[in-house]
This record gives structure tokens, C-alpha cells and sequence, in this order.
């Protein structure tokens, strides 16, 4: 059913998804250039050249738009249309609404791109984009929560499958999210005061940016996981009971964490000891889905030497599972104590974003794109040498990241015998930081080195010669 | 259960997405509901809202993204206390729209860096860094001694916060222009004996004037509330 064959009923829109997985590869690269060249600027300030559109308080913004909804959207867009059509056996509802839908995502991410340089920003992490774009924001989700409860009522089995569950998840939880998030009244066209105040804006602002973690990075991409992942193996899901209990439970337990990005704040102490209670519970759910996806690999194991598509999702999983162990420890106050405000949290952010969103989205694309195109990978070897390059560099990044997090935390708290500061300067602690900066960027450097790999080894795939058998090249599945 | 969830909740997509969608309001409602009624943290004594020039300085604060490197919320530690000042109420934040607490560190916590150092201290400090704070990574902000501020976005800005509960009289907007001169001409005049060359409708005096509000109302109400109940901190 899945293979690409000449039987795959001509019925499915697969070009909407060709162009949704270009646009994951080409934002991810855009992207994380921007992240390393952060990363430099913090290792190394003059790299701004003292242009205002390069600076840093500018730049990191469009960084974390460009990853998580550009880089991270674009692949669950792809991921969710090719396996919904096949899932629902029928083809997408209605092909204006798709192709809207795309152009749509690609006009908001290229005003973002233009915007946020230029410094105009709402000045709420995650929410940055001004009130225009949030409105376009808004209408495109709808025409894609359109498209999607069409192409549901339109099916040709009785069934949802798990990962449409949590695909539903995702199309119903962001806008509520974004749009309570994103409540304010104008002042100019491209300036905006939310009317919420203080810690009130706080509260509303973590609950979206916590669940911006759990239904874009986490939901959607456990859909991915749970369509590819078996197809990849060739194994069925482990346990379709598991699947039951830790979809609801993460549905449930997700929206009460916000707070515990608010720990020791003006916040109401009862909120705050909601969110680190919610937080702690929710490793149950998230391990459940860890397990889930890796033990669904039983009997394949052998698989993984072969296959860079199951080396990506094994990671991948795994790192699901190390920063979902993680954040709920964070989320204990005397750990927060120490972790909030330092680059611990960065370690954290990316080891779920490299490690986790990052190597499935790269799965999923080696999977997805022979099958597009019909035609085998142009390299394995290749696609093997990014899965090495990416996992060396997720390691340098998120190790450098703790252990200077960590310097950081005893560095900022401190006494001494007389109950003063020891390191009363902040120029302490930052020089502290500069090696562990360097790290990073290295780090991050390989890991970027990995994805113009895969546009190389895409390009080939998809553009290259036709007769050619390149050496290393899988045989068509 | 899982026959039951099989036969009754995946054939029914309305039903899973209803109860989708009831499942991810609980812990929002229960949770951010009650900070719009009494249960939210009341409002400090003696807070009261940014000035003209002040709020132009904070929209150039947004717009730089200070708040990526820069937290403003000291939490209640020895170590934080010592280091910034008296530890942070929710109170204190009532009139910010949107909230500037932050996440990260990069560097110093601003919560209460207000009248901290002179206002020739931040001229050379955001000309670059350096000069002030040895082996600081932050950027220089060289435009903003030559971008000039336009009190007509300032009044445009205070019109949209009034709108959403801030207590900018109609009287206070429309003499926005004539206070932010008046304001940044003390800080100008200030600049100028101390040696430092600008004029008033540079963006670094707003900015400059923001800074030097920081906490500083905060701190005055915290230590009054102190002196009366002999509390510490
Ligand atoms: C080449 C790869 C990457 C590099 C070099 C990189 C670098 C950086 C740097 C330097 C920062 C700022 C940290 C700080 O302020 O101390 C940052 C923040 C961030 N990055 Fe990345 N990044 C990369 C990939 C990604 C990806 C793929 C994602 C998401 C899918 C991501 C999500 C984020 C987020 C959410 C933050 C904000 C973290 C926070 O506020 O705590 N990054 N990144
Ligand atoms: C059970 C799951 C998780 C829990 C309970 C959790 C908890 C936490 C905690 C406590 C923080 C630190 C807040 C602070 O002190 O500032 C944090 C930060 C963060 N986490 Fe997680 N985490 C989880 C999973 C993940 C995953 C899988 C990802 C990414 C895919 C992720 C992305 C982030 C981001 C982006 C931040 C930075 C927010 C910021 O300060 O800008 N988290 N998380």
C-alpha cells in the first residue's frame, strides 16, 4: 500500500507533499544558519558587524520562529499529508485548500524572516510575530483544519489510526493556543499591547509556549512516529493499549505545565505548584510513548545497521525520551533553582529539538523522499554519514550546554564564608561560559553540515540523473 | 478499555475531537481563569505607569529583543537578593504590557537596576558595553545615538495601552510630546555637564530614561511596607 509502486492509486496529492518536504529542508537550513551564527555571536560578540538587523536580541527570534514553526511545521504538513490520505484511503478533501494552506505557511514564514530583523515583535518569546501575521496565522490554520476534518469525513475506513489522534490533537490545540496568546489591541499596524498585564500575560504566555512544546513539538511529531516508524520497520505498533492510555494522558496533563516556566515568580504559589505537580506526572505519558515507538522495533533490531531511516527514528526516540526525563526533573523548584535562566535550559530546548524533532523530521524525509519520487535514494552512505555528523553534533551541543548551564547556576549562587558573593561580576561567569560557547558552535556547525548532506543527497534523489545507479544507493523498497 | 475505546470513540471523529478539545481546556481554565478575579496577585502600592518618554524607551527595549539576554524578575535567594535587590512581586508588573520577565540570563537580571548607576554610565554602556563592564558580550547599539524618537508613535502606543487597562488619561496622551521633552531635556542636560554629547530626541535617552525607572518604585514600596512590619529583605 505504501510502497512506490506503479499501484499507489494515482488518486493521492503527493506533489502538495513534495513541496511541503522541500520547505522543511530549505527553512531548516535557514534556520539553523541562524542558529549557528547566534551561537557565534555568543562565542564571539563583533560578529553582529554592529548592524541592527543581525543582532542578537533580533536574531534569536527568528531563529526560534524559523525551527520550530517553519523547519518543525513544514515536515508535520508533509508528514501529516502523505499519511492521512493513505491512512483515510482517499485523497485530501479539497486541493485549493492544500495548496492555500502552503502558500499560506511560506508567506508567514517569509514576512516573519523579513519582519523580525527589522525589529518589529510583540516581545513575547515564541509569540514574537506581529498582529498581522497572527491573524494570517489564524486563517490558514482554519483552511488546514478544513482540509483536514474534510478528508476525515470523507474516509474509506471506519478506523482513526493513532497517529491521526494525534494529529487531531495538534490542528485543534494550536489556534485555541495561539489565538487566546495573541489577544491585544493595535496601535499601529505593526504594533501591538497584549491585554493581558504582568503576570497575567506571563501565565497565558507559558501555558502557549509550554504547549507549543506539546502539541507542535511533541504531538504531531509522535504522529510521524507512529505512522513511520512501524512502516520503517515493518513491524506493527508495540502496544495499541499504551497508545490509548498515553495519548489521553498527554492530551490531559500537558495544559496544566505552563507554570513551571514561571517557578519563584510573582505567580500565585498554588499555579506554580500545579504546573511542577503536572510536570512530574507527565514523564508517565511521555516515557509511554517512548516505549511504544522503540519497542516496536523488537525483532528488527538487525535493521538498524542497514537503515539510516530507523538509525534517525532510534535517536530520535531516545532523545524524546532523555528530555522528557529531563524536564520533568526541571520542574522540581530546588532544580529549577538552579537550572532557570542558565544555558541548562538551552541543553534541554535542544536536545528535544536536535535530538528529538530535528532526527525524526530527517527520518521521516529519507523515508518519504524515494517514495516520492519513485526512484531510490541517491545515497545511503550519505544519508549514514548525516546520521553520524548529526549525532556527534547533538552531543558537543547539548553537553557543553549542561555542563556551562551547570557552571553558570553555582557560579550565579555562590556565598562565600562571610555570606558575600564569591563572584560578585558578571564578567566571571560569562568568561566562564566563552569555551563552553565555542562548543556549541562547533556543535552546531556539524549538525547544520548534516542538513546540506540531505539537500545534496535530496537534489540527487529527486533531480538527479535517471539511469545513474549511484554507489551506495538503496535498492528501491 | 481498548475494545471500548476501538468500538466507540476511534469511529467517531466528532466525538475524539470533542473530547480533545474538553481535555485541553480543563488545566487552562483552571488555571488562568482565577488570576483575572481576586485570586491574582493584587496590585503593588506606589506602581505607576511609565511616562511618555519612559514607555517610547520600552518599545525600543521590545524591539530589540533585550529581553532574550535579559531577565527582570529576581527570585527570592540569598544569592539573587544580594546580587540585584529585594526579590520580585507579582504585584509590581501590573501595568506591563506585553510581560518582559525572560528566560534567559545571557546577562544581569534589570529588575532593579533603576537609579543603580548614573545616567552617563548607560550613554557609554550602550555605546559599547565594554567601556563600562569589562568582557561583556553584548552588542554596541550605535543607532540608537543617531535614530530619533517620534512622540506621535508614543501617543499612538499609550492609546493602545490605555485600551487594555492602563491608566493613560486623554489629558496624559495629549501632552505626551510637550513631557517626553520635558523629561528628556533633564536627562540631556544632565549628559552634557557630565561631558557627553546628544539631544533630546535621540532614542538612547528614552532608552536611558526606561532603564533608570526600573524597580525603582517597586523597591521604594518594598522597603516602606518593610519599615513598617520590621520585616528583613
Ligand atoms: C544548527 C543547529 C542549531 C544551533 C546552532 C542553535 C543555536 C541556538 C542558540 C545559540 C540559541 C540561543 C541560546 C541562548 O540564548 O543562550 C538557541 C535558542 C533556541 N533554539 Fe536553537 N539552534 C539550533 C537548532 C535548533 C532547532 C532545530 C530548534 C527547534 C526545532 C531550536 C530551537 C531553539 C529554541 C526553542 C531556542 C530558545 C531556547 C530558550 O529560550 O531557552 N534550535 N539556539
Ligand atoms: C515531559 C516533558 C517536558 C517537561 C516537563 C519539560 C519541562 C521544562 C522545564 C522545567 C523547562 C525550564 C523552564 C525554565 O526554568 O525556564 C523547560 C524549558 C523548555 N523546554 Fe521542556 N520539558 C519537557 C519536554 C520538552 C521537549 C520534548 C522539548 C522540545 C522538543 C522541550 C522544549 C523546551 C523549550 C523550548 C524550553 C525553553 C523555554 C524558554 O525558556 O524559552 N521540552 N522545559
Amino acid at each position: 500500500m505504501d510502497q512506490p509502486s506503479p499501484t499507489v492509486p494515482a488518486v493521492y496529492d503527493d506533489a502538495i507533499v513534495k513541496k511541503f518536504a522541500w520547505a522543511t529542508m530549505i527553512w531548516g537550513f535557514v534556520g539553523m544558519l541562524v542558529g549557528v551564527i547566534i551561537a557565534l555571536e555568543l562565542a564571539y560578540w563583533p560578529t553582529n558587524l554592529s548592524i541592527p538587523y543581525i543582532t542578537f536580541g533580533r536574531l534569536r527570534p527568528l531563529h526560534t520562529n524559523a525551527v520550530i514553526f517553519a523547519f518543525g511545521g513544514n515536515i508535520v504538513f508533509a508528514g501529516i499529508y502523505y499519511s492521512m490520505q493513505r491512512l483515510m484511503k482517499v485523497r485530501m478533501w479539497n486541493d485549493i485548500l492544500s495548496n492555500f494552506h502552503f502558500w499560506g505557511w511560506q508567506a508567514i514564514i517569509v514576512s516573519a524572516a523579513l519582519t523580525l530583523p527589522l525589529g518589529l515583535t510583540e516581545g513575547k518569546e515564541y509569540a514574537e510575530l506581529i498582529w498581522p501575521i497572527d491573524v494570517a496565522i489564524a486563517v490558514v490554520w482554519v483552511a488546514f483544519a478544513i482540509n483536514f476534518f474534510g478528508t476525515i469525513a470523507i474516509r474509506k475506513v471506519a478506523h482513526l489510526y493513532v497517529a491521526i489522534w494525534f494529529y487531531m490533537s495538534f490542528v485543534i490545540t494550536i489556534p485555541v493556543l495561539h489565538i487566546v496568546n495573541s489577544l491585544a489591541v493595535p496601535a499601529t499596524l505593526t504594533r501591538s499591547y497584549p491585554i493581558y498585564s504582568g503576570m497575567t500575560d506571563a501565565l497565558v504566555q507559558w501555558w502557549y509556549g509550554h504547549n507549543a512544546v506539546g502539541f507542535f513539538l511533541t504531538t504531531p511529531f509522535l504522529g510521524l512516529m507512529y505512522y513511520f516508524l512501524p512502516r520503517a520497520a515493518e513491524r506493527p505498533v508495540y502496544s495499541y493499549r499504551l497508545s490509548i492510555i498515553h495519548f489521553w494522558g498527554l492530551v490531559f496533563l500537558y495544559i496544566w505545565a505552563g507554570p513551571h516556566h514561571l517557578l519563584y515568580s510573582g505567580l500565585p504559589d498554588w499555579a506554580q505548584t500545579l504546573g511542577m505537580v503536572f510536570s512530574i506526572m507527565l514523564l508517565a505519558p511521555s516515557w509511554g510513548g517512548m516505549l511504544n515507538g522503540l519497542l516496536t522495533l523488537r525483532g528488527a533490531w538487525d535493521r538498524l545497521r542497514t537503515d539510516p531511516v530507523l538509525k534517525f527514528y532510534v535517536v530520535g526516540v531516545s532523545f524524546y525520551g532523555m528530555s522528557t526525563f529531563e524536564g520533568p526533573m526541571m520542574s522540581i523548584r530546588a532544580v529549577n533553582a538552579l537550572a532557570h535562566y542558565t544555558s541548562w535550559v538551552v541543553g534541554h530546548v535542544h536536545s528535544g529539538a536536535l535530538g528529538w524533532n530535528g532526527m525524526v523530521t530527517f527520518g521521516t524525509l529519507y523515508w518519504l523522499l524515494p517514495r516520492l519520487y519513485k526512484r531510490p535514494l541517491y545515497s545511503t552512505d550519505l544519508a549514514t554519514l548525516h546520521f553520524w555528523i548529526a549525532t556527534i553534533g547533538i552531543v558537543l551541543y547539548t553537553i557543553s550546554m549542561w555542563a556551562g548551564g551547570l557552571n553558570e547556576g553555582l557560579m550565579a549562587r555562590a556565598i562565600d564564608d562571610h555570606g558575600q558573593l564569591l563572584y560578585p561580576m558578571w564578567k566571571d561567569i560569562i568568561t566562564r561560559l566563552q569555551p563552553f560557547y565555542w562548543v556549541r558552535f562547533g556543535g552546531g556547525l556539524l549538525f547544520l553540515s548534516g542538513v546540506v548532506l540531505m539537500l545534496f543527497n535530496a537534489a540527487m534523489t529527486a533531480f538527479g540523473p535517471t539511469t545513474q545507479s549511484a554507489p551506495g544507493a538503496a535498492p528501491a523498497k | 478499555m481498548s475494545n471500548f475505546h476501538r468500538d466507540n470513540i476511534e469511529p467517531r471523529s466528532v466525538v475524539m475531537a470533542v473530547l480533545t478539545t474538553v481535555l485541553i481546556s480543563i488545566g487552562g481554565l483552571v488555571e488562568i481563569v482565577p488570576l483575572f478575579t481576586s485570586a491574582g496577585p493584587p496590585p503593588m502600592d506606589g506602581i505607576k505607569p511609565l511616562t511618555a518618554l519612559e514607555i517610547t524607551g520600552r518599545d525600543i527595549y521590545l524591539r530589540e529583543g533585550c529581553y532574550v539576554c535579559h531577565s527582570q524578575m529576581v527570585r527570592p535567594f540569598r544569592s539573587e537578593t544580594l546580587r540585584y535587590g529585594p526579590w520580585s512581586r507579582g504585584g509590581e508588573y501590573v501595568y506591563d504590557h506585553p510581560f518582559q520577565l525572560g528566560s534567559r540570563r545571557t546577562g544581569p537580571d534589570l529588575a532593579r537596576v533603576g537609579s543603580k548607576y548614573p545616567d552617563s554610565w548607560h550613554f557609554e554602556h550602550m555605546a559599547d558595553a565594554r567601556q563600562t563592564s569589562d568582557g561583556s558580550i553584548m552588542p554596541k547599539y550605535p543607532w540608537l545615538f543617531e535614530w530619533t524618537i517620534d512622540p506621535a508613535q508614543t501617543q499612538a502606543t499609550m492609546l493602545a495601552l490605555s485600551r487594555v487597562g492602563v491608566p493613560y488619561t486623554e489629558a496624559q496622551i495629549a501632552s505626551a510630546p510637550a513631557d517626553m521633552k520635558t523629561q528628556a531635556t533633564k536627562i540631556v542636560t544632565g549628559l552634557t555637564a557630565a561631558g557627553y554629547d546628544t539631544t533630546e530626541d535621540k532614542e538612547i535617552v528614552a532608552v536611558i530614561a526606561y532603564l533608570q525607572q526600573l524597580g525603582v518604585n517597586a523597591r521604594a514600596s518594598i522597603e516602606a511596607e518593610q519599615a513598617k512590619t520590621g520585616g528583613t529583605k
